[in-house]
């Protein structure tokens, strides 16, 4: 008995046999890692060639002649630059309103003692299981009676203040020590300093995953806009896209282009700041 | 109420007036709107043509009238209402298990792995990517004379159609695209939840001479139990509220083969202008999800109790 539990573990021990399996892992991975980055990769590929080359049989990854002036005559096709403002536009003052207010409301959730507070924060719970496209048809009504109507600031204040917000930062805020704001008191500090030169220092991570969370998904917002942006120079980019699309629907090298245009801002973002992005998911496990 | 007080409650309520406002004016006057507008007949125009008519709209949507006389089966096959709820439950009991299986696959291969942040970028790089462009990237990759399709073909499947405009097999694309993009997003959850997973009892099961694949079903898989449940729930939720992958790749085609609870919705209140039976057809998403949401309340409870 002994001898064979002896003999498991050297088995198991066993350099080479680790290396083999390490080996395989990294295989496989790769492997699946290729199969994810296809999609881009064929995006790239076709957004440099001509039209007709796209489909051609069979499939060359590398065109035989690289044509970079794709990447010129799409900016005149469509006002891609026209889009890409207004994305940028709704996206930052989003992000800033967001993470401004719900970082405000969430200090007098998580840290200030007043009647009605436990109700109210219920009701925001609330309103983040109800799903948007329940109640879109009201606020679109009511937005349309305001003049907001195919306007920026309908996407603005559309997405500004989301209860998930709120939500995120009461959670982090209920972790910083409630003894640290008493002692700030005490040294005669108002609640909006404290708020200011206590709470937001110490939540510069729930901030950062606030702000990534929240220019990410406005940046790709594409029911939104749809429903709300109809002047061309209101459109943001993924609507603008479409709409090339359905009007090029055969211009198959310059939509890969546009698309592949589209994807690079909100890539740089994730690349940059994707740690709190991938801990805010695994902490919180929230969806924007 | 004390000064003292008094002053505190109303700092409270300046911190919180700014999203207070916001928040209520756009979501929680809409929100009573939408229960209101379901039993009210109105087709857009002035609010004085809005007209009271009780649960009329919801007879229409389930066309009680004809399924009392065919039965249920010519609800699911027939009426816009049946069809849409038919597929998209199609589409969740699909996507959720594909999903969870990729999703963990991907965590447990990436778990105590040197490099795993670089694979980890990669497989969830498509998630923050935007819906229009890897939609059509995609559905020109399932075209007729798409790459997919040259790659079956050389397997020796034959099947030379476009994916998106094959009533058999245009759910199947969005179910694709759907696990394909989300998979890295359940992957990250799984992989935080892997860390906690007690080393004490790895090693116990090693020591008690189980392999790694014993392991994997005796220990590891019941203590990721919370987290499995977690990610269904949120993932059945997401998938009820699908829209974009099918507006933009199919538009709820062919036929009515796509066709999606909230693209009927879409349909009917901005397309048709019918506001009081899109109103009544939110509603049925509304009950579907919180109900969703209270089993997943109900069993939390039970999880911490455990």
């Amino acid at each position: 008995m002994e001898q064979t539990l002896h003999q498991k573990e050297i088995r198991r021990d066993n350099p080479v046999a680790r290396k083999i399996l390490h080996i395989v892992i990294y295989i496989v991975l790769t492997a699946l890692a290729l199969f994810t980055l296809i999609p881009f990769v064929w995006m790239l590929s076709s957004s440099l060639k001509l039209d007709r080359e796209v489909f051609a049989y069979p499939m060359k990854w590398i065109p035989e002649t690289i044509r970079w002036e794709n990447y010129a005559l799409i900016w005149q096709k469509v006002p891609l630059l026209t889009y890409f403002k207004n994305t940028a536009f709704i996206a930052i003052v989003v992000t800033f309103l967001q993470t401004l207010t719900s970082s405000f409301a969430a200090y007098a959730f998580a840290k200030l003692e007043f009647r009605g507070r436990d109700t109210l924060f219920l009701c925001y719970i609330a309103t983040i299981a109800v799903p948007w496209q329940a109640y879109m048809l009201p606020q679109f009504i009511m937005m349309r009676s305001m003049g907001l109507y195919d306007t920026l600031w309908a996407m603005v204040v559309l997405q500004a203040f989301s209860a998930f917000g709120v939500f995120l930062m009461r959670q982090f805020y209920r972790s910083i020590p409630t003894e640290l704001c008493e002692a700030a008191r005490l040294d005669g500090l108002s609640e909006y300093g404290i708020w200011a030169r206590i709470m937001l220092p110490l939540s510069k991570a729930a901030i950062a995953t606030l702000v990534i969370f929240t220019f990410v998904s406005t940046w790709n917002d594409y029911m939104g806009p749809m429903i709300y942006l109809t002047r061309d120079a209101n459109k943001t980019i993924q609507v603008g896209l479409r709409r090339f699309i359905q009007e090029n629907s055969s211009d198959y090298h310059l939509i890969m282009a546009a698309s592949l245009c589209s994807l690079l801002p909100v890539s740089i973002v994730f690349l940059c700041l994707q740690k709190y992005f991938i801990e805010g998911i695994a902490t919180s496990g929230l969806k924007g | 109420m004390s000064r003292a007080e008094k002053k505190r409650t109303l700092i409270a309520y300046s911190f919180l007036a700014p999203n207070f406002l916001g928040f209520a004016i756009f979501t929680l006057v809409p929100v009573v709107c939408a229960i209101a507008l379901s039993f009210f007949e109105w087709n857009g125009g002035d609010i004085s043509r809005l007209k009271f008519v009780g649960f009329d709209n919801y007879a229409t949507i389930f066309n009680v009238k004809k399924v009392s006389q065919n039965g249920l089966a010519y609800f699911f096959n027939r009426v816009d209402l049946g069809i849409s709820l038919k597929n998209t439950i199609f589409y969740t009991l699909i996507t959720v298990p594909l999903t969870i299986v990729c999703a963990l696959a991907l965590a447990l291969l990436l778990n105590k792995i040197r490099g795993a942040v670089a694979y980890r970028t990669i497989f969830f790089f498509p998630y923050v990517a935007s819906m229009v462009a890897i939609c059509v990237c995609w559905s020109f990759m399932l075209m007729k004379d798409g790459p997919i399709n040259q790659f079956i073909q050389a397997i020796g499947i034959p099947f030379n159609k476009s994916w998106t405009a094959d009533s058999a097999m245009a759910i199947w694309a969005i179910i694709l695209v759907s696990v394909w993009r989300n998979m890295g997003y359940y992957m990250v959850i799984y992989l935080a939840a892997l860390q906690g997973v007690p080393r004490e009892l790895l090693e116990a099961a090693t020591v008690d001479g189980a392999g790694k694949w014993k392991q994997f079903i005796h220990v590891t898989l019941p203590q990721l139990r919370p987290t499995t449940f977690f990610v269904s729930i949120m993932m059945i939720i997401s998938c009820f509220k699908i829209y974009d992958v099918v507006a933009i790749m199919t538009d709820g085609g062919p036929g009515r083969s796509t066709k999606m609870l909230v693209t009927y919705i879409y349909d009917e209140a901005f397309v048709k202008i019918r506001y009081g039976q899109a109103s009544a057809i939110s509603m049925i998403l509304l009950v579907i999800v919180l109900v969703i949401t209270i089993i997943q309340f109900r069993s939390e409870k039970k999880f911490s109790s455990d």
